[in-house]
């Protein structure tokens, strides 16, 4: 089989804030349709990683490099990643649509009234377009802030407990975008605490402990901590 | 980057600032409210008579505007960090440089409602004539100096607890130019002495375009992480 490039390509991460290592030479690809799950406790880094490779944190140390190319552009990178986050991202004082339209204009999209219809009934929020989203529920607010990261059709989601405050309909939905993203050729890196949603989604698994990373063999839950594994995944 | 793009990038910001504003009515009220409260002050504090008039008034007038400013800007800046909204902005590809301009331009329209509200609120209470083109020039400047930086640091003040301290404590000292031109152009040309205070006109515009050049290229490095 052809060898497939990575559309990450992170090595040898490292992030500390001040004297605490949150992560530890962790190195991780992303290729075209997987999806990959992070899970691990609270504090281990997860969400530090993401946010390093949405381009909102800088490493202490290590590389990234994006769809194989080294030295692209950080507004070509941004283009093509979706990323959710703990908070929504969004203005609470505007309604979903007004949002909406803010990152169509931030992103310089096209059609922009169309593909807001296109994200909201994706997301099965197309009655709450125009609700101000202080006023929706944290599930709902949750369904905008995906529908926010799927607006300028990404082709890398990096999605940081993104199951947070979605009901079982919610997750199903989350989980079919997920599988279908990836079939189109698009790749997903996510964290969660939810063990069967990790085991539904992921192709791959790892887990994260004191800023370290581990591959999880296949169908295996993600406690207790492995033993580490050598490969181009991991630098224990 | 594209004109168009970046334009539209710009746009996008700044219907989305005035938006806000109009919903919360939070900046421009609150920085209204505190300038009218201290020239209210300085109106009952003060005996303004004659040169004096002219001289302590155009001090009054700029101690006003510069915390009304700090004050919006500090807000501002606040509203921004709200449920990470910042990220998603910063996550986007905007240029920084167009980014900047964009809060700028964002900052401009607020702070030159209050500049307006408060020049007439000064004239009327101070007796000085401030509306006329060479003090609303000054004014102008000066409050586009003081928009650049609050604009810059603003968002680098807001990332620490201590933001409402931080933000003037960053922003005095670099604005201590603005702040002497500003009240010397001011006083000069209230006491009709016109010719003095070209200098100093000169020194505002100066500074504001160093600013404009600096804020545009360093932008970046003072929103991100």
């Amino acid at each position: 089989m052809a060898a497939v490039s990575p559309l990450i390509r992170a090595t040898g991460l490292s992030k500390r804030y001040g004297v605490r290592r949150v992560l530890r030479d962790v190195s991780l690809t992303l290729g075209p349709g997987e999806a990959v799950v992070i899970v691990g406790p609270n504090g281990a880094g997860k969400s530090t990683l993401l946010r390093i490779l949405a381009t909102l944190v800088r490493p202490s140390a290590g590389t990234v490099w994006y769809f194989d190319t080294p030295g692209l552009p950080l507004a070509q990178i941004r283009r093509r990643l979706g990323f959710v986050g703990h908070q929504t991202l969004l203005y609470e004082d505007l309604t979903v649509a007004e949002n909406l339209r803010l990152y169509a204009g931030l992103y310089a999209l096209d059609n922009v009234a169309a593909r807001i219809a296109r994200v909201v009934e994706l997301l099965g929020i197309a009655h709450l377009a125009h609700e101000r989203v202080r006023t929706l529920s944290r599930g709902q607010q949750q369904r905008a802030g995906l529908a926010r990261a799927l607006l300028h059709d990404p082709t890398i989601l990096l999605f940081d407990e993104p199951d947070t405050g979605l009901d079982q309909q919610g997750r199903q939905l989350l989980h079919a975008l997920i599988a279908e993203h990836c079939q189109r050729g698009g790749a997903v890196l996510l964290t969660t605490h939810a063990v069967d949603f990790a085991t539904t989604v992921a192709t791959r698994q790892f887990q994260l402990c004191d800023g370290q990373l581990w591959p999880l063999p296949e169908g295996q839950a993600a406690s207790p901590i492995p033993a580490p594994v050598g490969g181009d995944h991991v630098r224990p | 980057m594209s004109v168009p793009s970046a334009v539209r990038q710009l746009a996008a910001v700044v219907r989305k600032d005035v938006v806000l504003e109009w919903r919360g009515r939070e900046l421009v009220s609150g920085m209204v409210l505190f300038a009218v409260l201290a020239l209210l002050t300085f109106n009952f504090a003060f005996d303004l008579t004659g040169v004096n008039r002219a001289v302590a008034g155009a001090g009054a007038l700029w101690v006003a505007l510069i915390f009304a400013s700090l004050l919006g800007l500090g807000r501002s800046a606040s509203v921004e960090r709200m449920h990470g909204a910042w990220e998603g902005v910063l996550l986007s590809p905007i240029d920084r440089g167009t980014l900047f301009l964009a809060k700028l331009v964002s900052s401009l329209l607020f702070l030159g409602l209050v500049d307006a509200v408060v020049l007439v609120l000064f004239a009327g209470l101070f007796g000085v004539p401030v509306l006329r083109l060479p003090v609303i020039g000054i004014v102008a400047l000066g409050t586009i100096g003081l928009a650049l930086l609050g604009t810059l640091l603003s968002p680098m003040a807001a990332t620490t607890r201590a933001r409402e301290v931080l933000l003037p404590v960053m922003l005095f000292p670099l604005a201590v130019p603005v702040v002497i031109a500003a009240v010397r152009a001011t006083v000069l040309v209230l006491t009709e002495q016109p010719r003095d205070a070209w200098a100093w006109i000169q020194l505002l515009a100066g500074f504001d375009l160093l600013f404009l050049g600096v804020g545009y290229l360093i932008f970046g490095a003072a929103a991100e992480d």
